[in-house]
């Protein structure tokens, strides 16, 4: 009896591991969310959100950040509505047009999947040496172009897996009604509209949080952005610059930089959260 | 021809001229890369580049080793800290948690998955560094100021918490129910079930889940580059600073113009990364498919 | 429908009342997210025989397997009143101990599940988790139980290779073997030979009718021809509830209940 109480024991004890595990990996995220909003939130004042830094970004201790927020928000709008214009037709390419299983719909799928994984930082570096070359500077446009490389991938696999939740049948059947593979793409497009949303909620959030692609690409700015061939400051290289420098007012605006990041990340998960489960409910 | 075929094919060379031009690109970029490395590894044989370890750029040498060594440095203390927490944890949601808890918790770590790297890099400063310089250094006797590999694998665990967390759930739920019934059937505890059937029959999969845990380890940036240290050294224990390849390229790209041959040495550095990166993604998403393939 | 319109013929009755059954049910209701499944059973098992469960899809036959060894617990949403008597100790009591329990039932399921190891370590896996760490004893073991299925000679020469290159038949065999080792008192079989070719099928039939001397055999099985040709007793379920228990030939020749009469002569399925 002695090997099996010894083995109920080694049960308790895993579960116990298990558990613990599991609370680590949850609590890292709300530990992470409480470090960034216990110092941000202090600094979080009108001022910091209604002016844009006064006496330089780095040494200056008045003003905000809002040449940041309209930097990352200009630069992410437009990035994800050229990707999802890019790799909406794409996904329906290789999902109606392109027969199932050949080489041209597994290479190419595969190839997106594994830029998925391709750090912003290559990208970046890419940008910038097409950038010196053709004599551009640091400039939004530069980081649109970046950004929108990087999220390519992310709409076309998003898509992709939702496309793969049609019913073959639906394929089939707008065929054998006599319609177009255009027409049968606009009912797949249909039929996934929720989930395009989706998509492109995720494809913001990681352009707006990118900071590696921006670092070399796209500069920084005092100013407000007013034209897409000047330098622009975005929140993540508010964050990145204003966190090593020495002046604690200066500190203050990474971190409040941080925490309005992070408020903008979690409504999109809310909002790509919410859009999920009221589709699941519309397809039951 | 009717309008309807029209549009139809004009909407289907459209389409195809994205996806070609968008593949034509991925190739631009590789060859880019791969042009703009030359100069260096003509410059200096290939093996010596990599195993060299000093880097000076005004004297001409490039070694890489050091940024090698840093980034292996950081991405093994990240997987020896998150590989068992994940392993654990998605055996716990899959095999014991009931749908409520599981609910609830894979939601939270889509969200970990959502914040962005320069976040992970703040709380890594704020808490990670202070801490490692100020309480698990000395409970060593190490003096540290914290900004450490320590620090770095720390961040990076947590960052690959998700993708390997949503990876691995999805592997253990194509374990059939029949496979662990047979073991429970022969009077195992579900713990041994676990450790010597599921875990088993799971490894691809699980394998997988690390192999891109180790991709995004390997290419992240920021996170890591503000907080383990950035001096061009071998690292030798866990509390010595280091310098990963993604850290030299952004660190060091605005100001490579003048100096001969440096623009070539970080393109080199990019284009190690790419091919590390997109070997080791393609290896996983491989397996993954195969392993797709066979559930369905 | 009612649970106290199941008929016992009085010969089965004799024969239950003869020994102790090993396993006796006793008022077990199972319910499945608010569903029903199993409504009201009361039945005793005959020892060292084979009983059938047979009964149209979905009528919960497989559910009432899956309670002899607990294997229901697993399921979501799932409620259990009554009792299962195994060896005459509640297997459904708050202090009873599942791996026990099951270590004494093994489970033959639809289709072969070899576990992820070698031939040899398919065998051992039981005796090896219930504390046997001797090596000539765990051989010992994996020889006897691949001869009591017959596929010793088949597999004597590659012990060391993995289970799952055997062909599917073999794998049954194999599985079967595996619950053996374990010295199980009785065998659980859940349409046991739905995946096999008709000549493995034949082949576990026959063993399992050789190993009802030494054990009590449960079957759940839909074809009933193959009730007809291995079990001694059969237990028609239908819609959760134990229509009819009997002797194969009274339950197939001679239906007492209607439904049944209807299911055998395959107007209902």
């Amino acid at each position: 009896m002695s090997n099996v109480k010894k083995r109920l024991f080694k049960e308790k004890v895993a579960k116990v591991c298990m558990q613990l595990a599991g609370i680590t990996i949850t609590g890292s995220l709300f530990f992470i969310v409480g470090t960034i909003l216990y110092k941000g939130a202090p600094y979080l004042t009108w001022e910091m959100i209604s002016e844009t830094p006064k006496g330089g970004f780095y040494i200056g201790k008045d003003g905000g950040i809002l040449n940041a927020i309209l930097g990352s928000l200009y630069l992410a709008t437009v990035s994800t509505a050229l990707a999802t214009a890019i790799g909406v037709p794409i996904s329906i390419y290789l999902n109606v047009y392109v027969k199932a299983g050949s080489f041209l719909e597994r290479f190419s799928k595969l190839l997106f999947d594994v830029l998925f994984g391709i750090p912003s930082i290559v990208y970046g570096a890419i940008a910038f040496s097409l950038m010196v070359w053709m004599g551009i500077r640091a400039s939004l446009l530069g980081g649109i172009i970046t950004i929108t490389l990087l999220t390519i991938p992310i709409v076309v696999r998003t898509i992709d897996e939702l496309l793969k939740t049609v019913p073959v049948d639906l394929k089939n059947i707008t065929f054998s009604l006599g319609a177009t593979q255009w027409e049968t793409a606009k009912m797949f497009l249909r039929y996934i509209k929720p989930g395009i949303f989706t998509a492109i909620l995720l494809a913001f959030g990681r352009a707006i949080g990118d900071v590696a692609g921006v670092l070399l690409t796209t500069g920084f700015s005092d100013n407000l952005p007013k034209y897409i061939d000047e330098p622009s400051a975005t929140l993540p290289l508010a964050i990145f610059f204003q966190l090593s420098s020495p002046i604690p007012e200066v500190q203050g605006r990474a971190y409040a930089s941080a925490l309005i990041l992070t408020f903008i990340i979690l409504i999109i998960v809310i909002c790509t959260h919410l859009l999920a489960s009221r589709q699941q409910k519309h397809k039951i | 021809m009717n309008w309807r075929l029209i549009k139809d094919k004009l909407v289907e060379r459209s389409f195809s001229l994205l996806l070609f031009s968008s593949l034509i690109v991925i190739a631009l970029i590789l060859t880019g890369l791969i042009v703009k490395s030359v100069p260096l590894v003509q410059a200096e044989h290939l093996g010596k580049i990599l195993t060299e370890s000093v880097w000076s750029p005004l004297k001409g040498s490039f070694g890489f080793l050091p940024f090698i060594m840093g980034t292996i440095w950081v991405t093994l203390i990240s997987l020896i800290i998150a590989v068992p927490l994940c392993v654990l944890a998605s055996v716990y949601l899959v095999e014991y948690a009931g749908d409520a808890l599981r609910s609830m918790v894979l939601p939270l770590v889509n969200v970990l998955a959502a914040i962005p790297p320069v976040l992970y890099g703040v709380w890594g400063v704020l808490f990670v560094v202070p801490l490692l310089g100020q309480f698990v250094g000395p409970l060593f006797g190490v003096e540290t100021t914290g900004y450490t590999v320590f620090a770095g694998g720390v961040v990076l665990a947590v960052m690959i918490f998700p993708i390997m967390i949503s990876i691995m759930v999805e592997v253990l739920q194509t374990i059939p129910q029949e496979l662990k019934n047979a073991s429970l059937s022969l009077g195992a505890t579900k713990w041994e079930t676990v450790t010597k059937v599921i875990l088993i029959k799971a490894k691809p999969g699980l394998l997988a889940a690390v192999v891109l845990g180790i991709s995004r380890a390997f290419g992240e940036t920021v996170a890591v580059l503000m907080v383990c240290g950035n001096i061009p050294q071998i690292p030798k224990s866990f509390f010595d600073a280091g310098y990963p390849l993604p850290a030299l390229i952004a660190n060091n790209f605005g100001e490579m113009m003048s100096i001969p041959l440096y623009d070539s040495a970080l393109m080199f550095a990019a284009l190690l990364l790419f091919v590390i990166i997109f070997g080791f993604n393609l290896l996983s998403r491989i397996i993954l498919n195969k392993l797709e393939a066979k559930a369905s | 429908m009612h649970a106290s319109t199941s008929i016992q013929t009085a010969e089965t009755q004799d024969l239950i009342n003869l020994s102790t059954p090993h396993i006796q049910i006793k008022d077990l209701n199972v319910t499945i997210e608010g569903k029903r499944i199993l409504k009201d059973i009361n039945l005793s098992i005959p020892n060292n025989s084979i009983t059938s469960i047979i009964g149209p899809s979905g009528c919960g036959k497989t559910t009432l397997l899956k309670t002899l060894n607990r294997l229901v617990d697993d399921t979501k949403g799932v409620e259990i009143t009554g009792s299962v008597l195994v060896n005459g100790e509640d297997i459904y009591a708050k202090d009873a101990e599942v791996t026990h329990i099951r270590k004494k039932m093994g489970l033959l399921s639809q289709k072969p599940f070899p576990l992820p190891m070698s031939i040899f370590d398919n065998i051992a896996y039981g005796p090896r988790i219930h504390g046997e760490r001797n090596k000539e004893v765990l051989k010992q073991i994996v020889e006897r139980q691949l001869r009591n299925v017959g596929l010793w000679e088949e597999v004597k020469d590659r012990l060391e290779s993995s289970a799952s290159r055997l062909s599917i038949g073999q794998q049954q065999r194999l599985c079967l073997a595996r619950g053996l080792a374990v010295q199980p008192e009785i065998i659980l079989g859940d349409e046991s030979t739905s995946a096999l070719d008709p000549i493995s099928t034949q082949t576990i039939e026959n063993l399992l009718v050789e190993l009802k001397k030494d054990y009590t055999i449960v079957l759940v099985t839909h074809i009933l021809r193959q009730a007809r040709r291995v079990s001694d007793h059969i237990i028609f379920v239908y819609a959760g509830e134990v229509v009819e228990f009997g002797r194969t030939e009274d339950v197939l020749l001679n239906p007492q209940n209607e439904i049944t009469k209807q299911y055998v002569k395959g107007f209902i399925s």
